[in-house]
């Protein structure tokens, strides 16, 4: 009796802190965002504990429908944009030299190390109306009055691009490092040409790190209002801005809540997809 | 033999890079790199607007230190940054090693259940903690904060130092218990030693996800908790001033320093482990 109270005194103190942490703030507050969503709200700002569908009857509404839409456009654009940006790119650090590849790799890290709001606000210097690129392009006679880029979808996508390319390349990166060089060779002396090496071999060997990489892309750009409130000026809608409304100035609990449950089923639905290509390791 | 072989086979399997490829890769690192080196330019700028360099200064060095807004946010992010690397690595790193070193019930659960914050999108979770904390009344201020960002990265410790412990031998462990040491004295002679750089690299991954972090503290930081990118954020829109340009350049070293320097640390550990 003695003995087994010993025995599990040290799993129950090792980790039982990190298990209550994540009940009471990951899972408690989870749970509360699904309740929340299925509650009438009330015109404080609160809601009202009276089960409600109401506010994903709304969600089926033309004006939200179209907010859906855009992001779903923009997020597709930018994991799209940073999967053919980042492919060659990772393919051509693991292929870079023993010597140099370190530094590459240090290089492609440093910029997460930034608060990605710095690198966004530099973007916002650079392409203001009275910014340096219309500066540049002024007095270079390329165009005589300044275009407006900032605040515009285009910059939104440019800031999301930006953002989150690294998190599209270093899963890529780590596949094709992963890659067994004499399956290559195999191909190579099996009389099989550069091009055939490349989509018949090397493509289908790295497409779980093709799929991480595009989930780890895809799945944050749904939620960084930030970028399009320092690139877009909030011109368009996105689902991030709509969420983040609805907690901060709309006050409408319910509707934020049932939005996020919108982003959770996607997200659940992309890895049971994802499930069947690689392992939730390759995600870190 | 072998080296040869594989030496062999490293080479073959270079496609090696071309002229273009190498060009493409700068143009790359160009963009990633572009509006950083904007903000450290302009941090040297005479003119208050961020437009045209007009000349060099130090000004905005020196100017910064009585904007007292900024020099808070400046404050709260170190604070939040030390005190939740500290919590998540010691909580994460107790959970690895008991996770690795036990096996029960519920442990499969627990492990996937590590893998919801790192899946879920942060606007999520964010607005999660923001209905925790309100439902229990409670203002958001600088505890909140914290608790948020340990939250979302625990797990990454967990799962770095799990990684790191994958393939240990377990013989070490017992071999220090026949040898007469305590649960104490293995944990901190024996089994820290090995984990070490799991440990380090863990606590740089939870430190730059809370220096990164900008859509958990919107929701979670009170008035008095602001951040430094909460507070570029709502600057933004009526101009910031190039004292922030000196700040983040001085931010920007210190993260490159603290990069090198544990990627240095890191490998000499490598060496002696």
């Amino acid at each position: 009796m003695k003995a087994k109270i010993k025995n599990s005194l040290p799993p129950l103190a090792m980790i039982g802190p990190s298990v209550v942490w994540l009940v009471l703030f990951l899972v408690l507050p989870l749970l509360l965002v699904v309740g929340i969503s299925v509650l009438k709200r009330n015109g404080y700002g609160g809601v009202e504990f009276i089960p409600s569908i109401e506010a994903y009857k709304s969600l089926l509404s033309t004006d939200y429908l179209k907010v859906f839409g855009s992001s779903f456009l923009l997020s597709i654009e930018t994991t799209v944009i940073c999967l053919v940006v980042g492919y060659p790119f990772a393919y051509i650090i693991a292929n870079s030299s023993e010597k140099i590849k370190p530094f590459l790799v240090l290089l492609l890290m440093l910029p997460f190390w930034i608060n990605s709001m710095i690198r966004i606000y530099g973007w916002n210097t650079l392409l203001r109306s009275s910014g340096i690129v219309n500066h540049l392009l002024i007095s270079l006679g390329v165009i005589k009055i300044p275009i407006e880029m900032l605040y515009t979808d285009g910059a939104v996508l440019l800031g999301m691009v930006y953002d989150l390319l690294p998190f599209t390349v270093l899963p890529i990166y780590t596949s094709i490092e992963k890659l067994d060089p004499s399956l290559i060779e195999a191909a190579k002396d099996l009389y099989c040409n550069k091009r055939h090496v490349f989509t018949r071999v090397i493509l289908p060997l790295t497409m779980p790190g093709v799929f991480a990489g595009s989930i780890q892309t895809f799945i944050p750009s749904l939620g960084l209002f930030y970028i399009a409130d320092m690139m877009g000026g909030a011109k368009t809608m996105y689902i991030g801005n709509l969420i983040k409304n609805q907690f901060m100035s709309a006050r409408n609990w319910p509707l934020g809540a049932s939005l996020s449950i919108i982003l959770i089923v996607i997200t659940l639905l992309l890895m049971r997809l994802y499930g069947k290509v690689g392992s939730l390791d390759d995600m870190v | 033999m072998k080296e040869t072989e594989k030496t062999f086979l490293k080479k073959s399997r270079k496609i090696k890079n071309n002229p273009w490829s190498v060009v493409y890769a700068c143009l790359v690192y160009i963009f990633l790199y572009m509006p950083i080196a904007v903000v450290i330019a302009f941090s040297f700028n005479t003119s208050r607007m961020n437009v045209v360099f007009e000349g060099f200064t130090f000004d905005w060095y020196i100017s910064m230190w009585s904007n007292t807004l900024l020099m808070q946010a400046f404050k709260n992010t170190l604070i939040v940054a030390f005190v939740s690397t500290l919590l998540s690595t010691f909580l994460g790193t107790l959970c690895a090693v008991g996770l690795n070193r036990f096996e029960f019930k519920l442990k499969s659960l627990i492990s996937t259940s590590l893998y919801i914050p790192i899946v879920i999108p942060e606007l999520v979770f964010a607005i999660a903690m923001l209905i925790l904390f309100t439902s229990v009344n409670i203002s958001m201020n600088m505890a909140t904060l914290i608790i948020s960002h340990v939250t979302f990265s625990m797990p990454f410790v967990v799962i770095t130092v799990r990684s790191r412990m994958a393939g240990f031998d377990k013989s070490i462990e017992e071999a220090a218990h026949d040898l007469g040491a305590n649960e104490l004295h293995t944990f901190t002679r024996v089994i820290l030693p090995m984990i070490a750089p799991g440990v380090l690299s863990g606590a740089m991954l939870a430190l730059t996800l809370s220096l990164d972090d900008v859509v958990v503290s919107f929701f979670t930081a009170g008035p008095d908790s602001q951040t430094l990118p909460l507070r570029i954020l709502s600057m933004v829109k009526k101009g910031v001033s190039p004292d922030v340009n000196a700040l983040s350049t001085l931010i920007i070293i210190g993260s490159v320093l603290l990069l090198v320097s544990t990627t240095l640390i890191q490998n000499k550990l490598e060496k002696e482990g």
